[in-house]
């Protein structure tokens, strides 16, 4: 999504403004900055800290210390691969591997192409169909190395 | 309101979702329109039934047919059958053992042993639905308590029923409460964890996706016997639809009066709050929760002060988990002495634990305390998959132990496990059989724990780096004997030196398969062999030229292009090229590559 500066400023604003004078906001805020850049961006992030006055220092240290946040934009499409226990006896780690391979992507990176960010997670909560991984919001279960390219050809 | 003579209930839950419940769910619909039963057939979207692996589950009441991985092209002979005709449809029921069909839900062998209380509702109601909460005596719990008892008789209830937190500890709950009520001050907080970050677990996921009412009339509960008026639902991000219906469910329940102010016109007032987690493992260790909640880093503190004294925002606050809250309202609905009466002497109760692995019927399942390993896996998960053989069950995910065959009867209950190295936890079962790789499995727990360990105290931080290093050693073949005292010895200090329960408990895996397996570390070392075959860099691949009928199949699907030779030649694997993917041997038809 490109914002320009004034509209970045205008939107950041906004998601600030409920927290002014309140505690416990910097997640929330990280998390209203992220949906809607995509990732924490720093002049976003430097808004905040005037605004709140919260040293820059203090949100980048909660921002790295949750998986959750994301300093670099991201790709259209995130690949979320369990590697969790369920999944792991059932084979994931072939599975991360084929994602590998066909996109091209690394770990906790995104294609050049902007295409595909891929991440390895522990436990999407849908053991039962293991192994298991999201696209964006889409769950697909009882992965088998050979099925990877089906799925990941429907994301473009 | 409308009378419906039937009701068809879809399970809507994630696992069934992800095999297109959504789509059967919108084609009952029209289908019921087509034939006109629109006004006589409702279909209900519920929660998870539990047998996720046979999803997309449909239950036709009132007779209780159970139907399994329905598909799209299934319903309109579903709905001419069962629904116009009467005649249940066999071909979509499920199949046991003996291949006929099972028509009855209660019938089914994985339902059999169960007895579902925290679960009761999941899979039975729509919860997007209020009133179908409240039709099965939901908040009957809450009016009894705010109407008839004091906050203390509250307590001295949930002290009866012999309650313990399911969230992994197993504390008494009545008597965690007692120590926050009797703290003094006019602002006090109730916490539910909703972290779920063990990896193999999804059992909280239910509960909040199924039936979010259920928590919420705990935490009220809990709130009133504790006088707090503030609560807080701390749930992980990587569960959309259950932070979508806890916020349904709280604007329902505050519409309706019974959360909000003046609760029941009983003058008591309870606000709730949804905070989403941001991915971080130890978040659900409760001082960490709290700091994540107050907007900071997610790291535990030194206990004392307790929660009870001192917790979120320096206020008495008290924390419990998702099953442990959904258990409160029928406690109180039912009695202490009801609950009491199931499970063990010392562990009152069901337990929900989430069947994973190697089993036939992977799923939820809520049994009584006191059941034996054994019942649960061969009974209710029908067994190994493939009927391969049994080897271990990690049980209480990363702080959890490995048990063997040995203990399949060991009764499951709060104080057998821990003498065996392992612990409750909150409920992962994972079941291995023998391609698992005990040796690989504690690698993968450590990485796991060492990856989410915060890094706030040095025998964690360090500790646990060392540990994987070692294990990642053995896993490739280079590992040494005098490796394996190091790790029990690493161990051992990791254990009693760190801060937190995840540093406490994170070398559990390692000691047990210790403990349990030290033959398979021995092979690695001594032999260079993993004896499961899971251990890739010590893996390789041979065609068994005896038993090789030349297909030349092999040789076509490898990715590489290593497996040179011809029809009439024969065919042999280049080792040194070879990138032991295993494609061979899954595709020779005549099982003649050999691994090893
Ligand atoms: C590293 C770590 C992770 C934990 N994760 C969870 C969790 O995801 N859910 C949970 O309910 N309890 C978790 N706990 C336990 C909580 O600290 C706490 O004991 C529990 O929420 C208390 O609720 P209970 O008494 O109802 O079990 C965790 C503990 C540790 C040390
Ligand atoms: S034991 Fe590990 S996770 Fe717990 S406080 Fe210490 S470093 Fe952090
Ligand atoms: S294991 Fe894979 S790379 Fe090795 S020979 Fe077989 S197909 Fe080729
Ligand atoms: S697939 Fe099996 S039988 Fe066919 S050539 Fe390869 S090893 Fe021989
Ligand atoms: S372990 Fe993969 S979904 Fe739970
Ligand atoms: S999600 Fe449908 S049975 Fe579990």
């Amino acid at each position: 999504m490109s914002l320009s500066a004034g509209e970045m400023r205008q939107k950041v604003l906004e998601i600030i403004a409920p927290w002014k004078g309140r505690r416990g906001g910097l997640i929330p805020i990280l998390q209203a900055l992220q949906g809607l850049m995509g990732y924490v961006a720093e002049p976003a992030v430097k808004i905040v800290s005037e605004e709140l006055k919260i040293p820059m220092s203090e949100i980048y240290g909660v921002a790295t210390f949750y998986a959750q946040f994301h300093l670099t934009p991201r790709g259209r499409h995130i690949i979320r691969v369990c590697r969790g226990t369920a999944c792991h006896v059932r084979g994931s780690l072939k599975i991360l591997e084929a994602v590998k391979e066909q996109t091209g992507c690394p770990e906790n990176g995104t294609t050049e192409d902007l295409r595909f960010s891929l991440e390895p997670v522990a436990c999407l909560g849908a053991c039962g169909l293991a192994p298991v991984m999201l696209v964006d919001s889409q769950t697909f279960g009882r992965l088998t190395p050979e099925g990877v390219s089906g799925i990941l050809a429907q994301f473009v | 309101m409308p009378i419906y003579r039937a009701h068809v209930l879809v399970c809507n839950g994630t696992g069934c979702s992800s095999n297109h419940a959504g789509a059967v769910t919108a084609k009952l619909k029209t289908e019921l329109e087509r034939q006109h039963l629109s006004n006589e057939v409702l279909v209900v979207p519920t929660g998870c039934h539990g047998m996720c692996e046979m999803g997309p589950v449909v239950v036709v009441y009132p007779e209780g047919t159970f139907y399994c991985q329905v598909k799209e092209d299934d319903v309109p002979k579903l709905v001419e059958e069962h629904l116009l005709k009467g005649r249940p449809v066999d071909a979509l029921m499920y199949k046991g053992k003996e291949t006929t069909a099972v028509p009855n839900y209660k019938d089914i062998p994985f339902y059999g042993k169960q007895n579902r209380i925290a679960l009761q509702n999941c899979g039975y109601i729509n919860p997007e639905n209020i009133e179908e909460y409240i039709a099965r005596d939901g908040y009957v719990g809450l009016a009894k308590a705010l109407g008839e008892m004091s906050p203390q008789q509250v307590i001295d209830e949930v002290k009866k029923s012999g309650l313990r937190g399911r969230g992994g500890g197993g504390f008494p709950t009545g008597t965690k409460w007692s120590f926050c009520a009797a703290s003094p001050g006019p602002k006090k907080y109730v916490i539910c964890n909703a972290d779920e970050g063990d990896p193999g677990a999804f059992m909280d996921r239910s509960i909040l996706e199924g039936d979010p009412h259920a928590v919420l009339e705990g935490m009220a509960i809990g709130a009133y016997a504790m006088g707090a008026d503030e609560g807080y639902i701390y749930c992980r991000a990587e569960y959309p639809l259950a932070i979508v219906r806890l916020h349904q469910a709280i604007n329902k329940a505050e519409e309706y009066g019974l959360l909000g102010q003046n609760i029941l016109n009983s003058g008591f007032n309870f606000t709730l709050h949804i905070k989403e987690g941001a991915g971080a493992f130890v978040c659900g260790e409760e001082t960490a929760l709290m700091a994540s909640i107050e907007g900071q880093r997610g790291m535990p503190r030194p206990r004392p002060p307790f929660p009870a004294v001192s917790g979120l925002w320096a206020k008495p606050s008290n924390i419990n988990n998702v099953e442990t809250w959904a258990n409160v309202p029928q406690i109180l609905s039912k009695g202490g002495d009801w609950y009491a009466s199931l499970g063990t002497e010392k562990s009152k109760g069901t337990k929900v634990f989430a069947l994973t692995g190697k089993v036939k019927h992977t799923g939820l399942v809520e049994v009584p305390m006191g059941i034996k390993l054994r019942e649960i896996i061969f009974d209710i998960g029908g067994g190994i998959l493939n009927d391969r053989e049994f080897k271990a069950v990690q049980i209480g995910g990363p702080s959890g132990g490995c048990l063997t065959k040995d203990q399949l009867d060991t009764p499951i209950t709060y104080e057998s496990l821990p003498p065996l190295g392992a612990i409750m936890g909150s409920g992962g079962l994972v079941v291995m059989d023998e391609d698992n790789c005990m040796v690989d499995i504690a690698r993968f727990f450590l990485e796991f724990t060492q990856r989410e360990s915060c890094g706030k105290c040095t025998p964690c931080r360090e500790g646990t780096k060392q540990m994987l290093l070692l294990l990642e050693k053995i896993c490739s073949g280079k590992g040494e004997m005098k490796d394996i005292d190091l790790l029990e010895e690493l161990g051992n200090m990791v254990k009693n030196m760190s801060l937190c329960g995840l540093g406490q408990t994170a070398p559990n895996p390692v000691l047990t398969t210790l403990r349990y397996f030290r033959h398979e570390y021995e092979a690695h070392i001594k032999e260079h062999r993993c004896p499961a075959g899971a251990c890739q860099a010590l893996l390789s691949y041979t065609i068994v030229q005896t038993a090789c009928k030349k297909c030349g199949l092999c040789a076509k699907n490898c990715p590489v292009q290593c497996i040179p030779g011809g029809r009439t030649e024969g065919y042999t694997i280049d080792a040194e090229k070879c990138i032991k993917c295993g494609t061979c041997f899954t595709k020779c038809p005549f099982n003649a590559i050999s691994k090893g």
